[in-house]
């Protein structure tokens, strides 16, 4: 038994250590995140004023406000969700709803996997050989959406996939028993009841969209542009790839800090609010479609 | 007596699974627990072996005894409560390692690392779960090769190797085809010169040729334990009656 | 009448979603086309910028000079023709714009006219000439030897040691550095973000109370939202500065940097899949193992690991895919020294981020501009792969769990 008693308290000791290992290494990585999130916080929130957001950039870049990227990045969001979010949709429902299981199924599955998985440089490698120089847009607004649309293509099918999963098929065949044709049913029954899930995907996905720099490099945005869009062959500034140039290439690198961390702070804050957002989404509808 | 169990509750959260169950239980015996789905004899089955603990906002109250100590105790070690009480789970659960190695797993995570030891125990106890001469040749191939009703019987192997005194049993054939079953069960005949065994079972007919005693469950409580016999020919209880003669359930 | 309609109406709409969900496949396969089209252009083409010619004395017995010997001759790192294997005769250098310090105005002509015969009686005088010229000056009459250029091949063009593509006279594309640098970067970033993942993995599947999961998991989630730009922002903050101080470099900008930053930003990736891998392991597996005697801790390195242990894998290698093509954060924090790396504390220069410097500087179609999508080939290549091997990873655990 005192041998027994040995082994176990042996046993209780590996456990332990184990254990709170894991809880300090689980711990430092919410450690980097929160260093990563006050430190750019903190850096930031000294250069943000209403006059940063709303200004034009002045002086190479050193003084003034960043108001043309934050345009230009709202500009982007709209035209890629414009692109991206019908079609996604609409594959993920064809993907779920219609087609049957098989080599077509399985070979789409893929290949939108492989999409997903192609890095954003190579996006803005086609971008530019597809849209820039083929088909004539330039670098443009349209350009960029394009290619920001195709990108996050995979993550707005996906998340619809997994929201209509989420439908039971109970919902449907009660439908059909109704004597409710397919489409009907997709409209009236599975629709309505995986939108919630399916909002929480754009979200998530504009979320991605906002940050994305190498897409847009050499299919939209420009350097220095202190002034607005007027249609959609127009190049604009953008967020991510302002701060990338201030940080690294601007005329003056150290001053023009203070806006390199206002800006990093104004994308965080896109992310920040996106990821709330889509949080508190999941668990408002979440227990709805639960209660109903 | 093996095993004294007086007045156990259950409570899954507000859930009473287990309504006031005392049992006794002898040594080298089969005790066949019966009754409907839900009705609290698997939980009850992994009483014996503390099981129910994993599980979030599990409250047990009362007592239960094996070999005159309170394994609820604070004393008792919960490892070694496992060692002396095997088990064998309804679905074969072999572990993603050799066949060699499922066996000898029990030894390995209790602290025993000779050799040669082990090597014995493995073929003693592959000969006990009578499957010694259909796995002699590949001790080192994965588990997962075996059929259902051999992996079934590697289970129980993996349960005979650290020389339980009970073993309990939650449907162990429910998943085998009625060959493998015949085989389980001629088994579990052999093994209880050894062992005290605990049988959880759907399976009347498979209760009736198994089991010296026979406890029947409905809703969390136990309705009638007697002998096997008496159960199945002449119950007190009619509700033990209407199950066994198939009105329900 | 009006049920076929309807049903025709069913019909065209379930074709715009059959459409809709061909489109991923569409762009897969046009990308394909479009990088390998413009990148294969390479291949086509040779190191000489198009429209000029190498020119030799006629007598000089050298055959044929490779790239980098060009570069050296230019570099004048290479001045005897005797280390090619030629005439002992020191090399002479000759661009078009030095045409001035051997002629005066009047002799090339009014309209320059006469260029073609000046450069061919210069060539003819001088043997130990290299003359780097405009082809359109070579004409019938031309007393020198033209020097045959080889096409740029694969294979040089993938064990290459220099990638400076804007050298004259010859650009030196050679991938070796650029994808050793890849590798390295990326393999260093998943040494680094493994074990903190996979324990943070196992922590949050195994041993944390559901509400501590539940605190964790979001924070994870926002972790995978930073944009890569904000994380290449704060390494060259942050960490570039750190790195520079405790090694006491010249420079932060090292691949270390890099390493550290994509193993940050793989950390989500990696937590993800294998917290799904573990949480796949069967209860009953777990029961088992204690039912046997383990503790939880046993059970967790002896059962759960190796019953996952595919999905961390495939974890693992989505990871390196990750880090493959990472860009933005790497181009900020790794120096971008187009060298093959000795040791993590020198700077690197990965595929992605000389793709993203260097494009906008590329004349579109020219050379540079054609290596840049050959580069883009071979990223795309690497990360399919990687993606593919997990794919197949994921099917063969599925096939074995049956």
């Amino acid at each position: 038994m005192a041998e027994g008693e040995k082994i176990s308290s042996n046993k209780m000791l590996k456990q332990a250590i184990a254990f709170n290992l894991f809880r300090i290494l689980s711990f430092s990585v919410v450690a980097i995140l929160i260093i990563i999130l006050s430190f750019i916080t903190i850096k930031g929130f000294r250069a943000i004023s209403w006059e940063f957001l709303t200004a034009m950039p002045e002086d190479g870049m050193t003084k003034g406000g960043i108001y043309p990227a934050i345009i230009g990045t709202f500009y982007l969001i709209a035209g890629s969700m414009l692109f991206a979010f019908p079609i996604g949709v609409l594959s993920a429902i064809y993907i779920n709803e219609y087609a049957k299981d098989g080599f077509f199924k399985r070979f789409v599955k893929l290949m939108t996997n492989n999409l997903a998985g192609i890095p954003s440089i190579v996006f803005g490698l086609f971008g530019m050989s597809l849209f820039v120089n083929t088909l004539g847009f330039g670098d443009s607004i349209l350009a960029g959406s394009l290619t920001l649309g195709l990108l996050t293509l995979p993550v707005v099918i996906r998340t619809t996939e997994e929201a209509l999963k989420a439908v039971d098929h109970s919902f449907r065949l009660g439908s059909y028993a109704l004597g409710a044709t397919k489409l009907q049913t997709i409209r009236r029954v599975v629709l309505p009841m995986s939108l919630p899930n399916i909002i929480t995907g754009l979200i998530l996905s504009i979320g991605r969209v906002s940050g994305e720099t190498a897409p847009i490099l050499f299919t939209v945005a420009a350097y220095f542009l202190p002034k607005l869009p007027t249609s959609i062959f127009d190049q604009v500034m953008a967020l991510p790839y302002h701060l990338y140039v201030i940080s690294t290439s601007g005329t003056n690198i150290e001053e023009s800090r203070p806006i390199a961390y206002g800006t990093a702070l104004v994308l965080i804050a896109i992310v920040l609010i996106v990821n709330l957002l889509a949080n508190g989404l999941r668990r408002y509808f979440g227990n709805k479609v639960k209660m109903n | 007596m093996k095993i004294r169990t007086h007045q156990v509750n259950l409570y899954y959260s507000d859930f009473h699974a287990l309504k006031g169950i005392t049992m006794e239980i002898s040594a080298n015996t089969v005790t066949a627990l019966i009754g409907p789905s839900g009705c609290g004899k698997s939980t009850f089955l992994r009483v014996f072996n503390r099981m129910n603990d994993l599980i979030d906002g599990v409250k047990i109250t009362g007592d239960i005894f094996i070999d005159g100590q309170e394994i609820y105790d604070r004393k008792t070690n919960i490892d070694d409560l496992r060692k002396n009480v095997g088990m064998v789970f309804q679905k074969p659960n072999p572990f993603p390692k050799s066949i060699f190695e499922n066996v000898a797993y029990g030894l390995r995570v209790n602290g025993i690392n000779d050799k040669k030891f082990i090597e014995e125990r493995v073929e003693r106890s592959l000969h006990q779960s009578a499957l010694w001469d259909e796995v002699k040749d590949k001790m080192k191939k994965s588990a997962f090769e075996l059929s259902g009703g051999q992996q079934q019987r590697l289970c129980i192997a993996r349960a005979l190797a650290i020389e339980p005194s009970i073993i309990l049993m939650d449907e162990p054939a429910s998943a085998l085809d009625p060959i493998s079953t015949a085989k389980i069960e001629e088994l579990i005949y052999e093994l209880k010169k050894n062992y005290t065994i605990i049988i959880v079972t759907h399976n009347m007919q498979q209760a009736g040729r198994v089991s010296d005693k026979t406890g029947f469950f409905y809703l969390g409580e136990l309705i009638e334990y007697d002998d096997t016999k008496i159960i199945f020919t002449n119950p007190k209880n009619p509700r033990t009656q209407n199950y066994i003669t198939g009105r329900f359930g | 009448m009006k049920r076929f309609f309807r049903r025709f109406i069913e019909k065209f709409i379930e074709g715009i979603f059959f459409l809709s969900s061909s489109v991923t496949t569409l762009t897969v396969l046009l990308i394909v086309v479009f990088l390998f089209r413009e990148g294969m252009g390479v291949f086509n083409k040779t190191p000489i910028e198009e429209g000029f010619a190498i020119a030799l004395n006629k007598n000089n017995s050298v055959k044929e000079i490779s790239s980098l010997d060009m570069k050296n001759i230019f570099d004048q790192n290479i001045t005897n023709w005797k280390t090619l294997g030629g005439n002992n005769d020191s090399i002479i250098l000759f661009r078009i714009d030095d045409i001035s310090n051997y002629f005066t105005d009047e002799q090339l002509g009014d309209s320059l006219q006469y260029v073609p015969k000046c450069i061919s009686s210069l060539v003819d005088s001088l043997t130990g000439i290299i003359a780097f010229i405009p082809e359109k000056y070579i004409d019938k009459h031309f007393a020198g030897r033209k020097l045959p250029m080889d096409k740029i091949s694969v294979g040089k063009f993938l064990s290459g040691k220099e990638w400076f593509p804007t050298a004259q006279p010859a650009s030196q594309l050679g991938v070796l550095p650029l994808i050793l640098g890849t590798l390295w970067v990326s393999l260093m970033a998943i040494l680094i973000a493994l074990p903190l993942g996979l324990a943070t993995a196992i922590y949050m599947a195994e041993i944390a109370s559901e509400k501590v999961r539940r605190i964790l998991k979001p924070l994870i989630e926002l972790l995978a939202g930073i944009p890569s730009v904000v994380y290449g922002f704060f390494g060259l903050i942050v960490i570039v500065p750190l790195i520079q101080k405790v090694f006491d470099l010249p420079v932060g900008e090292t691949g270390l940097a890099g390493s550290i930053v994509l193993g940050i930003m793989a950390l989500p990736t990696i937590i993800t899949i294998s917290e799904d891998a573990i949480r796949t392991t069967p209860r009953a597996m777990k029961e088992a193992s204690l039912a046997l005697g383990a503790n939880k801790w046993q059970t967790i390195a002896r059962v759960i690991i190796p019953y996952s242990m595919s999905g961390i894998t495939a974890a693992a290698i989505l990871g390196i895919g990750r880090a493959i093509g990472e860009t933005m954060a790497v181009l900020m924090v790794t120096g971008n020294a187009a060298v093959i790396p000795h040791t993590i504390l020198e700077p690197v220069r990965t595929i992605p981020a000389t793709i993203a410097a260097e494009l906008g500087e590329a004349p579109q179609g020219g050379l540079h501009y054609e290596a840049l999508f050959a580069l883009g080939c071979i990223l795309f290549i690497l990360t399919m792969a990687t993606n593919l091997l997990v794919e197949y990873i994921s099917k063969k655990r599925k096939y074995n769990k049956q």
